[in-house]
């Protein structure tokens, strides 16, 4: 799968840069992003809390208010279309239609004075020309889908009508509404128990085989990220600090802020008795205050040294389909040559 | 309904039991369905139905189950957001369930959430600072240098930094407004925090930092908690006893290790193995308990045991008689005709820890 992506993506992201003009100044918030989707391929996003992994997908569907946003560069071609560079009407169509978005706050983005059903079946209408008792089906099928038991009741509710994890649930279900081509699905299973979660991961699996949906799945959980994801790209203070395919990048993890991440898992020991402190990676995330001049992560990296400090790494291939932006070879416990 | 108030359980982190600060005694929250244009009233939702537990001092009671089985609305009553619809609610054994005015609002000083969706508790047209300062404002505690240093310290302790006071919650990504979230409800340095899924928009560095720093407070403060989340590495990792909620009603509850070693519950069985393994070979082997048939409404419980419609080892007995709520160990305390029947268990399928 991840063989694919580099003769066809489906997505192809550049250079993008995205910044936030604030009280105290600019904020840094995506420092030139760029990565590849294959057909039928999802790509897992990890990386710290306020890395700008949400503000870059915005910044594609153009979905940030500017001001306070700017994007400063950046492309998205989705089959040869640059997103980033369509009119209003064109992006419209595009989002919801072809690409799904789900976001990080379902209360956000869900109205709270509109039912649920309507919400659901207005995709339906506009961009698949549903008529209206048609759309109403469809829309009971896909909360049912996502496991909301007695659907066609519960599209008449509101949305404070339903728990945390439904309200989630209803998200994704908008999103897959009109089976869009790329799913952005940002901490979309947050709110979810574990077995829920399974039921939406085998729908999500079902549909990028069925449909040859391709996916960008953001989240913190590394446990889904290994079981959904073909390749992951890890983000550290706006940039993306190292991008694999699953299994090297469990296996073989190159970035220190990678590394500390896996670290940081609790895991029962031997006796399966858990103690003690949890790990978690000490100090500060960059302030993003300035540009970046330097290796965001050098603050709080036991191996940095001084070309960290002065300089930004660049991704580097360091395997088959393995990148990172590091300038010190953990592997050799020594500075990288280059 | 034949289910006991829970009976003697001894917090386990300790030697010695600590008392019982917060108790609940078949606590039943029930949402109205309007339809029509008369808004006539069509049926319930029995979001919270028949809940017993206790939470010593000093405890931290882990809270789990299915999405939508009734987490978050069991602690908005507990804390007096919701009226209940029946049964009591204790603290420090006096009864709660219908104090209302100024003596609510003092509870409220000694009782506190962090809510699941930030923007139940972040106002938008508030900077932080004041989001995070306005119940030591509230309740008197602080003003003027005091109250800008203890924001301060609280923003610091949460990871977030104090720089960010003027700033207002749209300007945050999603974990760091949930820590803001965190930094409020700690603010008054209550005695009992119901923490909704505290953690679970933040990543597994700052998730450590959090439930580190709730640790801390509880040491230092003599905190108790009860513990919303999804997470079950994490749950099993902060909390001392464990609850499991199956629509509405509570399944099984025993001290941690023992609830994840040897799970009696088929539905905690089940949930067990549905748990994400942080290793894409191991994850990629691993099988899980599958619950198949239709997911069951609270507005139309299945009689019987109500997990009867998507058990793997239900008889036709367990959809007439509700089973009652037995404690098989000490401590350890679980409703289901069948759970000391090893046998007819499907088998906890080992979801490969690592070594
Ligand atoms: N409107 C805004 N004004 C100023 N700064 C902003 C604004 N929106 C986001 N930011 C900042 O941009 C950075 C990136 O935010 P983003 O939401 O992309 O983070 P994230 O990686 O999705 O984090 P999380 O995992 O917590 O959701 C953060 O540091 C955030 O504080
Ligand atoms: N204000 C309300 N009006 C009507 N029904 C409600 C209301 N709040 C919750 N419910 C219903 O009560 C049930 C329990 O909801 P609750 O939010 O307590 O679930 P939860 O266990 O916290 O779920 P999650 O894990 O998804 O957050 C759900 O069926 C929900 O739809
Ligand atoms: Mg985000
Ligand atoms: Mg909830």
């Amino acid at each position: 799968m991840s063989g694919a992506t580099a003769t066809h993506p489906v997505l192809a992201v550049e250079d993008v840069r995205t910044r936030f003009h604030t009280q105290e100044g600019v904020v840094h918030a995506v420092n030139g992003i760029g990565f590849e989707l294959g057909e039928g391929e999802v790509l897992g996003v990890v990386g710290e809390s306020g890395s700008g992994k949400s503000v870059t997908m915005l910044s594609l569907l153009r979905l940030l208010p500017t001001p306070p946003a700017e994007i400063v560069s950046g492309s998205a071609r989705l089959e040869g279309e640059d997103l980033m560079a369509l009119d209003a009407d064109r992006l419209r169509e595009v989002r919801g239609a072809r690409v799904g978005f789900i976001f990080q706050d379902p209360m956000t983005s869900l109205n709270p004075v509109l039912t649920v059903g309507y919400q659901l079946t207005e995709p339906l209408r506009l961009h698949l020309g549903m008529d209206k008792a048609a759309a109403r089906e469809r829309a009971a099928q896909l909360l049912d889908l996502v496991g909301i038991p007695e659907a066609t009741r519960r599209l008449s509710d509101f949305p404070h009508q339903f728990s945390g994890g439904m309200r989630q649930r209803v998200m994704i279900a908008i999103a897959l509404a009109c089976s869009p081509k790329v799913l952005i699905a940002d901490e979309p299973t947050t709110a979810l128990d574990v077995t829920i979660q399974a039921q939406i991961l085998d729908v999500v699996k079902r549909l990028r085989r069925e449909l040859g949906m391709s996916i960008i799945w953001i989240t913190h959980d590394l446990g889904v990220v290994a079981g959904l994801a073909d390749r992951v790209m890890v983000m550290y203070g706006g940039q993306v600090v190292e991008r694999a395919d699953v299994k090297s990048l469990y296996a073989r993890p190159k970035h220190p802020y990678t590394r500390g991440l896996l670290r940081t898992l609790p895991s029962p020991d031997a006796e399966g008795e858990t103690s003690g402190r949890l790990a978690s990676i000490p100090g500060h995330p960059p302030s993003l205050l300035q540009a970046p001049a330097s290796c965001p992560f050098a603050p709080r990296c036991e191996h940095a040294f001084d070309r960290c400090q002065r300089e930004n790494p660049m991704l580097q291939a360091v395997g088959e389909g393995h990148e990172v932006a590091c300038f010190f070879d953990v592997d050799r416990g020594a500075p990288r040559a280059d | 309904m034949p289910t006991e108030p829970a009976i003697a359980n001894a917090p386990v982190h300790s030697d010695r039991a600590t008392p019982v600060l917060v108790e609940v005694e078949n606590l039943a929250k029930h949402f109205p369905i309007m339809r029509g244009v008369f808004r006539r009233q069509v049926g319930s939702v029995r979001a919270v139905d028949g809940v017993n537990f206790r939470i010593h001092e000093r405890e931290t009671l882990g809270l789990v189950g299915e999405s939508g089985c009734g987490k978050s609305t069991a602690g908005r009553v507990i804390l007096r957001l919701y009226d209940p619809t029946a049964g009591r609610i204790a603290f420090r054994g006096e009864d709660i369930g219908d104090v209302h005015g100024e003596s609510l609002r003092r509870l409220r000083q000694s009782m506190q959430m962090v809510f699941q969706d930030p923007q139940d508790s972040l106002n938008p047209r508030m900077t932080v600072g004041s989001i995070v300062g306005e119940p030591l404002v509230e309740h008197g505690v602080a003003k003027g240098r005091a109250l800008d240093e203890r924001v301060d310290e609280l923003l610091n302790a949460v990871g977030l930094s104090a720089r960010f006071a003027n700033r207002y919650p749209h300007e945050f990504s999603g974990g760091q407004r949930q820590r803001i979230g965190i930094a409020r409800a700690l603010a008054l340095e209550p005695e009992f925090i119901v923490c909704d899924e505290p953690i679970a928009a933040l990543d597994v560095s700052i998730q450590a930092q959090v439930v580190n720093l709730l640790q801390d407070l509880q040491e230092r403060l003599g905190l108790t908690y009860l513990f919303i989340s999804h997470d079950l590495a994490m749950v099993r990792h902060i909390a001392d006893r464990v609850a499991v909620m199956y629509l509405g009603k509570i399944v099984e509850l025993a001290p941690s290790d023992e609830l994840y070693r040897e799970p009696l519950h088929p539905y905690t069985r089940a949930l067990m193995s549905a748990a994400p393994v942080h290793d894409p070979e191991l994850e990629a082997a691993r099988e899980r308990i599958i619950l198949t048939g239709d997911v069951p409404s609270p507005a139309n419980p299945p009689s019987g045991c109500r997990f009867n419609t998507r058990c793997p080892m239900a008889t036709p007995e367990c959809s007439v008689r509700e089973p009652e709520w037995r404690e098989l160990r000490p401590g350890h305390q679980v409703a289901c005709h069948y759970a000391g029947d090893v046998e007819r268990m499907p088998a906890i399928i080992k979801t490969g820890e690592p070594g």
